[in-house]
């Protein structure tokens, strides 16, 4: 019994140490993310580091909460707990309006001030008394990029949706399928987010349906192993392919003509300009008096070097 | 023929109080819930954790995970586990959503309809277990996929999305979805607002009332279920039962015990509460989605052996495994509040199950004298 004891004395000491070290204290407001995201989900991490850069500027606490295996009713947990701890601000996506808003406004009324992003409407973030939203309206960027591919003479197409629990990813494709004006049909697969499996799902939709015009993928998770599976069965740099967001790898297709452009909501302002707009709505009164549009950008091979120098770093 | 006349039994052998104190299978709980709280109170005291609001979040937490723990402990004491409680949880929830929501039909036939599908799920599962002889792991695991397989294909095939909305306004005026989705003691939380002992909303359309309006039928739920457990399994014939199916089958078979039925039983009591869990969820939220209760068979299994339970049956408590799911939720939502980094929060975890692990195994070795 002495050692088990003593073993949790010297665990609690060291806790401790990580505790001191992890919560650097900045002076005064303190402001915390509540993101939909899962742990696997490595497009985040620009959110994260967008996140990090404005509360370093600002000089305020921010912090980053999630939950760990993307259950959205998790998540409503932890944005009423962000309410409990009584912070200057909450920043936090509206993947599933039934079961956030119910926090969301609670935190609203106790005098938290919220602010929605990526994920949502600016219609949805005005119901639930935000300050404003953030993001990138999905069907509206899905559309683009539909209208886009169908003046490139595209007609069919596979989304690969590797995050089909969240509505804002079939929207996408729904927006694309109507841009292109088809019927989106069977022409999106749950891929899961496991590379490999993606792999050869998309491989396998690709052999059976081999009037495939273009591939659209909905993220770097996705994405990475498309171009994989593009590769394989040689039909990179043949087939017409698009994406949404960033990363390493997808910087690098679209350079080798893989993928003809992907969609950039710019996830870094999507995370820093709320507490840019916050902090100063705080300190000094200032509000800008619209939502901010933080996407779509359409990225293309022509001036591709910075995006590529920043890829799932800042972009 | 002794003159010192009727002593003890020779054949009973003395234990301390002491020592009966230590074999406890809560011993390990009581005193991680204890340290747990210490550490908080210390370092997260005035964060908000311990106001009304933190209060509520923690132990509604902490409740989610108790109504899956206890249906874990019992099955575990019976000797079983069920790896697809996270799945039954997505599936019921999905359950309630197509029946209230895309067939029309009222809530509270959704409601019994779909605890009738889950508990027939559940005796399926344990069917299969006692008439196959297979472990419990395997059987389970292909259910974990089975149930997240179709709680993903059958909304998309229906309603071309994952997550059905709706079911508040299906639920408004029923006279069963409140016993899953409502709030208690309302009057109570006016009066302490009154009193200035909680914070209230400062604006909005709810200016004045108190943040915290009562407290959610899924804390009643979860005390209700820990209390009846614990009585059927100290008090009664069934409960010995219980432990006598998980500790050894065989004896317990010889001795008459109807060991097939008290499995298939467990099991149906742990999808059960899977669906206690998936329907408060659903109508508090209004919604339901094909990805909830991901992990969490896992989450109500940790519940369980934190609080003394012993993985090869036969041995447990549920009180034990209500602490553990308390312990497990104040930790969760306790280190937010303490400012750790929320990666950190599986190392803790981890630490806090391996301390859990080798305390039990010392208790064990009390009991069974084993070196």
């Amino acid at each position: 019994m002495k050692t088990t004891i003593k073993t949790i004395a010297v665990s609690a000491v060291a806790a401790t140490a990580l505790m001191g070290a992890s919560s650097a204290m900045a002076e005064g407001e303190r402001y915390v993310l509540v993101s939909h995201a899962p742990d696997s989900d490595s497009w985040w991490n620009t959110i994260k580091n967008g996140l990090a850069l404005a509360g370093e500027q600002m000089d305020v606490t921010v912090e980053y909460r999630n939950p760990p295996t993307g259950d959205l009713a998790d998540m409503a947990r932890i944005i009423e707990q962000a309410a409990a701890s009584a912070p200057n601000g909450i920043i936090t996506t509206l993947a599933d309006p039934d079961v956030l808003s119910g926090p969301i406004r609670a935190a609203v009324e106790s005098g938290i001030d919220v602010i929605i992003i990526n994920s949502g409407t600016p219609d949805a973030a005005r119901e639930l008394g935000a300050l404003m939203y953030v993001g990138q309206p999905e069907y509206d960027a899905g559309f683009a990029a539909g209208q886009r591919a169908a003046g490139d003479g595209i007609s069919s197409f596979l989304c690969v949706n590797h995050y089909i629990s969240s509505p804002s990813s079939t929207e996408r494709c729904q927006g694309f399928a109507d841009g292109l004006g088809v019927d989106l049909g069977n022409q999106m697969i749950d891929s899961g987010q496991d590379p490999s499996e993606i792999q050869n799902r998309v491989t396998a939709y690709l052999n059976s349906n081999p009037d495939t015009d273009a591939v659209l993928t909905l993220g770097p998770t996705s994405a990475d192993p498309t171009i994989l599976a593009l590769e394989q069965i040689g039909l990179a740099g043949d087939i017409y392919f698009g994406t949404f967001d960033l990363g390493g790898d997808i910087v690098n297709a679209i350079r080798d003509g893989v993928i003809q452009w992907g969609i950039d909501q710019q996830p870094f302002l999507q995370a820093y300009l709320p507490v840019i707009v916050m902090t100063n709505y705080h300190r000094y009164g200032v509000l800008p008096g619209n939502n901010i549009n933080s996407g779509p950008g359409f990225v293309t091979a022509d001036a591709l070097d910075l995006v590529a120098e920043l890829a799932g770093e800042y972009r | 023929m002794s003159s010192m006349g009727v002593a003890v039994d020779e054949r009973i052998k003395e234990t301390s109080k002491l020592r009966k104190a230590l074999i406890r299978p809560e011993l390990g709980a009581i005193v991680g819930t204890i340290a747990v709280f210490s550490f908080f109170i210390i370092f997260a005291g005035d964060s908000g954790m311990f106001n009304a609001q933190g209060v509520l979040n923690w132990s509604t937490v902490s409740a989610q995970f108790m109504i899956i723990a206890v249906g874990a402990c019992m099955l575990m004491i019976a000797g079983e586990f069920d790896l697809s409680v996270g799945s039954m949880i997505g599936f019921a929830g999905m359950s309630i959503a197509l029946i209230s929501v895309t067939l029309q039909w009222p809530v509270w036939i959704a409601i019994l309809l779909t605890f009738v599908l889950c508990t027939a799920v559940g005796a399926l599962n344990g069917i299969i277990v006692v008439r196959t002889g297979l472990p419990s792991f395997i059987v389970t695991l292909a259910f974990l996929f089975i149930l997240r397989g179709f709680t993903i294909f059958f909304p998309q095939l229906i309603e071309r999305r994952t997550i059905i909305g709706g079911i508040s306004e299906r639920a408004e005026g029923d006279w069963l979805a409140p016993l899953f989705g409502g709030k208690i003691g309302g009057g109570f939380f006016n009066w302490l607002a009154d009193m200035e002992l909680i914070g209230v909303f400062t604006r909005g359309t709810r200016m004045g009332e108190p943040i915290v309006n009562g407290i959610p039928m899924l804390i009643v739920w979860a005390l209700g279920l820990m209390v009846v457990a614990h009585i059927v399994l100290t008090r009664t014939q069934f409960g010995n039962w219980i432990f006598a199916a998980g500790g050894d089958a065989q004896a317990a078979r010889y001795v008459g015990v109807p060991v097939n039925r008290v499995k298939i039983q467990m099991f149906m009591f742990t999808a059960f509460c899977a669906c206690v869990f998936a329907t408060c969820q659903v109508m508090e939220f209004g919604s339901a989605g094909a990805d909830r209760g991901l992990l969490k068979e896992f989450e109500a299994i940790i519940a369980v052996v934190i609080g003394g339970a012993l993985l090869t049956g036969g041995y447990g408590s549920v009180i034990g495994a209500a602490l553990g799911a308390l312990i497990f939720g104040v930790v969760q939502q306790g280190l937010f509040f303490a400012g750790v980094e929320s990666s950190l929060f599986r190392v803790f975890l981890g630490v806090i199950l391996l301390f859990a692990v080798i305390l039990n195994t010392y208790i064990r070795r009390i009991i069974t004298g084993e070196r």
